[in-house]
């Protein structure tokens, strides 16, 4: 496809490759036009029509975003009958959505109303409201997401997130005409069904329809409570997004800054969720260790390989609905989040002196699924519940202008301590295949004593926005310790989005492939893709982001989990060593098989 | 203006089948030699687009693919027609040569017949009818129709809706690039064309073109099957030479008291009693998929809009903003304008949405409300507001 | 294993498990039960593996594929235009006060229920109804009443 195509766009010439659209060619030459049902990364709809032009010599004006650009083309993006037509589909967009702007929590945040400002000029509704006219309801059961139907305005985007990127589905569309509407099975709750609270929805969703639940008064309540110590970690991805929704250039890293906010706003203590995750990496590369020796050495026949991570809530649910079978080859460590609550309130008491039911542990997360994962039964093992409030980068972002900072004025801190040293290895869990590449900076010099063959640690091969990729680390010059794994060839994979974890599920299933450590992640690019990041996103604001974290690992003096000296301090002082008992206590967990449909 | 005089027709219905006879005359023409005939003939869909069938047929037959289909499109579903179902119920066979012929145009190996939920009753006898159809022609082309039952649904008559509901899903059209002669059914070539289409294609093999050619006008040629109903005494089915002004048919079909005709259904136009010497039916005049309603002075075109806009406001699919929306805003809107909660101007705004959905809805669902609305709306603006 | 599940896998075992198999199951389920159960639309997502928001939808889409819970007998009533002009509100309220419901409800045995349906291709002979697949034209309020206490009594 080098064929060029040459069309005309507002008297314009443009030329662009065969098999782009007539918004793609528009774009091409910086002209606007608006789209609400389109995105970059879902297929394209075509059902807002928001973005119709004017062909010349067509009986009808066509979908910018559908049509293909042909030769000879003559455009119009702004004629009369499109000015007229776009103004209309707004004004009917308005007629049935709850445009209670200033109570919603999208306010200015809201494309519907970004639309509506610059196209509105009247003052007044053009259109009957419809809004009151319909039984809409508000699904407030999940901790993750509130589903509000009298804001939807039916663009779809939700729908393909939940299918194309999560292979979920767990929204549709039901019912037609004026009846239509966006809907799960038999119009339960969220929380009733296989969502699994990725939050990928609320990302793409261009109104308040699907927010995150927020639990920003809470934190609030807590901070102003003297009697409460409020403690908060803050998730490796958050720190290369946070700016984004404060002013700064995306693929900035504002980890410094973000502290000193956290610290203003009150926080008792300002720690890194960084921390635990090179703790996990010492349990779970452990783990994954234990498990290749009780198969490879023991033949042991209950060992489950390949191991998979842990980490993301939104791929362990998936897993819990869709692949229960697998359950037993979830890694069992607990993800940071997690973790870090269950130390906050048992290692990190004891240390500062503190009654653990008088401490509020708060996490700074990129994911809704997280508010989800804080709220599971299992998740109690400090006596408590180990995180209290789980709040998303957007919901950070709010609390700092609520707090009255200035984010871009404000100088770098440093974390408090303790659990607030990390390693690069602990960053690059915010990126897709992160995890994997911290677990084999440690588990391989753990069996060669030797640092992984890789120029600068960085092992490439794992990175990346492909959505399955496969690697194979040869393991040589073993100590004496590990040596049934001399020459042997760990297998991994490393996949992100739910759409290639279950494609990565079915080649374990069908035995294809004969992995020995799999990395999910269950949103595009990992973490810095996570449901809870700021808005928007595609693959160009994933980049920037995934550079942001690499660049953090390169210039961070200690890249690897197990010389993070905290974490060999909580070792010597406090667990013993990966996976004792108490580690098992505190750090690991089991799954729930849920409903599959 | 010239038109022709109403010209009672019998092709359709005439019990001449010699399905098989025809069939294996068609069948000694080459593929070429048999487009070259229905383009001829002139035929266009009569389903109520109008495209030339030669040309679906012949750009189906040169689109590469390992598959291809013929599609009968019986979910008549469009208020006011109801000939399919007689066309189904008196000459299936007919309908099923129709789409034999096709299949060997095209190099299809299966047919289908999408037939609408609403006449599942036809099916004991359609399934007997087809086993025999079968049997007939096994010997003569490797060709299998199969019958795929709607489910209430106005839009999957819409060809690329009618796919994705034959391929399991929600009837909602889908964005065109590509047409179905490119990527229909299941993505591959398909043609899908009309039942009675079908027939006349058939009866263009049997009679050859010219005795399809010489009935009509330029722009509209051969004949057409009526679905008439509404205030008329003799309500039914007819079969007449296109081109007719809509004078000459109220003469023969009117009460007397005719004050206008809904031309092709919910979708089609109000032609008031006016204009009905100047109205030709065909496709330089107003088109039609065979819907021909009769209203005569007893009746409120108010209440005839009304029950249009509630037709299109549940049958809309719901995906595009100008038909969902849109249609709710007319129906509320006429509605308004009646009790007096909005002024008669803003049937103005109104008839400017209308033109909005026309030019800006994804499918002809949408396109074609504005057509009722603004033709009775502008036509009979007092009765919508007092 | 409960009744609907068992015929969803007759069903399934008949059409197939792909996704353009999903209408005729639905259909068949339909035929049997008069309406879509979530027990039901839960049995055809295992069936063919699809997710289950995606079966509802598609079942909520078609107006014959009810998910409220139906009566033996499905009585539509055609409401377009010509019907409505020949009296079918007539028809309706002598159906109403022969089967003692109103339309849209369902009798309490749970034999009849009574809707309203979007033109059904009879406008030359309306009012015009459908009882489950038979169509019934012409209709007149002694007609109506007469074909409704047949099925009330033979059926």
């Amino acid at each position: 496809m080098d064929k060029s195509i040459n069309l005309k766009i507002d008297g314009v010439d443009v030329q662009i490759e065969a098999g782009k659209t007539i918004l793609d060619a528009a774009r091409a030459i910086n002209v606007q036009i608006p789209t609400l049902c389109y995105h970059e990364d879902l297929c394209v709809a075509g059902n807002c029509r928001v973005c119709v032009v004017e062909v010349t010599g067509a009986k009808t004006l066509v979908a910018s975003c559908a049509m293909p650009a042909s030769d000879g083309m003559d455009i119009h993006t702004n004629s009369l009958k499109v000015r007229s037509a776009r103004k209309n589909v707004i004004e009917l967009l308005l007629s049935e959505h709850n445009a209670d702007c200033t109570n919603c929590y999208k306010n200015k945040k809201c494309e519907l109303q970004d639309l509506a400002s610059e196209y509105k000029t009247s003052g007044e509704q053009l259109f009957i409201d419809l809004v009151h006219m319909k039984n809409y309801t508000v699904d407030a059961f999940s901790p993750s997401i509130i589903k509000d139907d009298s804001k939807c305005i039916r663009c779809q985007r939700c729908v393909r997130t939940c299918e194309e990127l999560q292979h979920v589905s767990a929204l549709g569309v039901a019912y037609k005409g004026d009846k239509m509407k966006i809907s799960t099975f038999f119009e339960n709750s969220m929380y009733d069904v296989v969502c699994t609270n990725c939050g990928q929805c609320i990302n793409r969703c261009p109104t308040g329809a699907l927010i995150e639940r927020n639990y920003v008064d809470e934190v609030w309540d807590a901070i102003l409570d003297d009697k409460k110590h409020v403690v908060v970690q803050t998730a490796p991805a958050t720190r290369v997004a946070l700016g984004e929704d404060l002013g700064v250039e995306t693929g900035q890293i504002v980890t410094g800054k973000m502290v000193t906010a956290l610290k203003r706003i009150g926080f008792d203590s300002v720690l890194d969720t960084d921390f635990s995750a090179d703790l996990t990496i010492m349990e779970e590369g452990t783990e994954l260790l234990t498990r290749l020796k009780k198969a490879l050495v023991d033949k042991d026949p209950t060992v489950k390989l390949p191991m998979a991570t842990s980490c993301s809530p939104g791929w362990i649910k998936f897993i819990e609905h869709t692949f229960p079978e697998y359950l037993d080859n979830l890694s069992t460590c607990k993800s940071p989040q997690q973790m870090f609550g269950a130390l906050a309130k048992t290692y990190y008491a004891q240390k500062r002196n503190i009654d653990p039911a008088s401490i509020v542990s708060v996490s700074i997360m990129p994911c809704t699924a997280k508010k989800f994962e804080a709220d599971r039964p299992e998740m109690r093992s400090s006596g408590y519940k180990d995180v209290d409030y789980v709040l998303t980068t957007r919901e950070l972002a709010r609390m700092i202008k609520q707090g009255g900072l200035d984010f871009g004025a404000l100088p770098e801190t440093r974390y408090d301590s303790i659990m607030g040293e990390s390693t690069g290895a602990a960053v690059i869990f915010g990126a897709t295949g992160g995890v994997m590449e911290a677990a084999l900076r440690t588990a391989y010099e753990i069996v060669t004593g030797r640092e992984v063959p890789f120029e600068n640690l960085n092992i490439t091969p794992v990175r990346g926005m492909e959505g399955v990729r496969e690697a194979t680390i040869k393991i040589e010059g073993t100590v004496p310790e590990w040596n049934f794994l001399e020459g042997a060839e760990l297998k991994t994979v490393t996949a992100h989005g739910l759409t290639n974890a279950k494609l990565v599920m079915e080649k374990v299933k069908t035995g294809e492939a004969d992995y020995h450590f799999i990395e999910i992640m269950g949103c595009p690019g990992g973490c810095i893709g996570g449901g809870g990041q700021p808005i928007p996103t595609n693959m160009e604001i994933r980049k920037k982001r995934t550079e942001a974290i690499y660049r953090e690992d390169a210039g961070k003096p200690i890249r690897k989990s197990h010389e993070n000296p905290e974490v060999i301090a909580i070792y010597k002082e406090f667990l013993g060593e990966p996976l004792s008992h108490k580690s098992h206590e505190l750090l690991h967990t089991h799954y729930k098989e849920r409903q599959r449909y | 203006m010239t038109y022709n005089k109403l010209k009672r027709i019998d092709l359709i219905f005439h019990e001449d089948c010699e399905c098989r006879k025809v069939l294996e005359k068609t069948f000694s023409k080459s593929n070429d030699e048999i487009i070259n005939d229905i383009l001829e003939s002139g035929l266009k869909g009569r389903g109520g687009a109008g495209f030339p069938t030669g040309l679906k047929w012949k750009f189906t037959a040169e689109q590469p693919s390992d598959e291809r289909f013929v599609i009968c499109n019986a979910d008549e579903g469009e208020p006011g027609t109801f000939k399919d179902r007689e066309i189904l119920f008196r000459v299936p066979s007919k309908v099923f040569s129709g789409m034999a012929v096709c299949a060997k145009v095209i190099g299809a190996k299966k047919g289908y017949i999408y037939l609408r939920g609403e006449y599942r009753f036809l099916l004991p006898e359609l399934r007997k009818a087809l086993d025999a159809f079968h049997r007939d022609i096994k010997d003569l082309i490797d060709f299998e129709i199969l019958i795929q039952m709607g489910s209430g649904a106005y839009i999957c008559g819409e060809e690329s809706a009618l796919f994705e509901s034959m391929e399991g899903k929600r009837g909602e059209p889908r964005n065109k690039p590509p047409y179905p002669t490119v990527a229909g059914f299941k993505n591959k070539p398909t043609v899908i064309n009309n039942v009675e289409t079908l027939v006349y294609a058939f009866m263009i093999c049997k009679h050859g073109p010219m005795r399809f050619k010489e009935l009509g006008t330029s722009d509209s040629r051969g004949s057409k099957v009526f679905s008439v109903s509404g205030d008329t005494p003799i309500a039914g089915i007819y079969e007449l030479e296109l081109g007719m002004s809509l004078d000459n048919f109220v003469e023969e079909f009117g009460d007397g008291d005719t004050k206008a005709v809904q031309v092709g259904g919910a979708a089609g136009f109000c032609v008031p009693r006016k204009k009905f010497r100047e109205t030709i039916i065909g496709f330089e005049g107003v088109p039609t998929g065979g819907s021909m309603k009769v209203f005569n002075s007893s009746r409120s075109m108010y209440n005839v809009l009304h029950n249009y806009l509630g037709f299109f406001e549940e049958e809309s699919c719901g995906q595009c903003t100008p038909c969902r929306v849109g249609c709710q805003q007319l129906i509320k809107g006429v509605e308004a304008v009646k009790k007096g909660e909005k002024k008669a101007v803003y049937l103005d705004q109104l008839l400017k949405l209308s033109e909005t959905m026309k030019l800006a809805s994804k499918c002809g669902l949408g396109q074609s409300v504005a057509n009722s609305f603004s033709s009775i709306v502008e036509n009979f603006r007092e009765e919508m507001i007092y | 294993m409960p009744e609907v599940q068992e015929l969803v896998k007759n069903l399934a075992d008949k059409y197939g498990r792909k996704r353009e198999n999903l209408l005729h199951i639905l259909q068949g389920i339909v035929e049997q039960e008069r309406y879509l159960s979530d027990v039901a639309l839960t049995e055809v997502a295992r069936e063919l593996d699809m997710s289950a928001a995606q079966v509802y939808g598609t079942a909520t889409f078609y107006t014959f594929l009810d998910t409220e819970p139906r009566g033996k007998y499905v009585i539509r009533i055609c409401r377009t235009i010509t019907c409505d002009m020949k009296g079918k509100n007539r028809i309706i309220q002598a159906i109403e006060d022969t089967l003692k419901i109103k339309l849209g409800e369902t009798s309490q045995n749970k034999k009849f229920t009574l809707l309203e349906t979007n033109c059904m291709g009879w406008c030359h002979e309306g009012p015009a109804m459908l009882i489950n697949d038979q169509a019934y034209t012409n209709l007149t309020e002694d007609k109506a009443i007469e074909i409704v206490t047949d099925y009330v009594k033979n059926k």
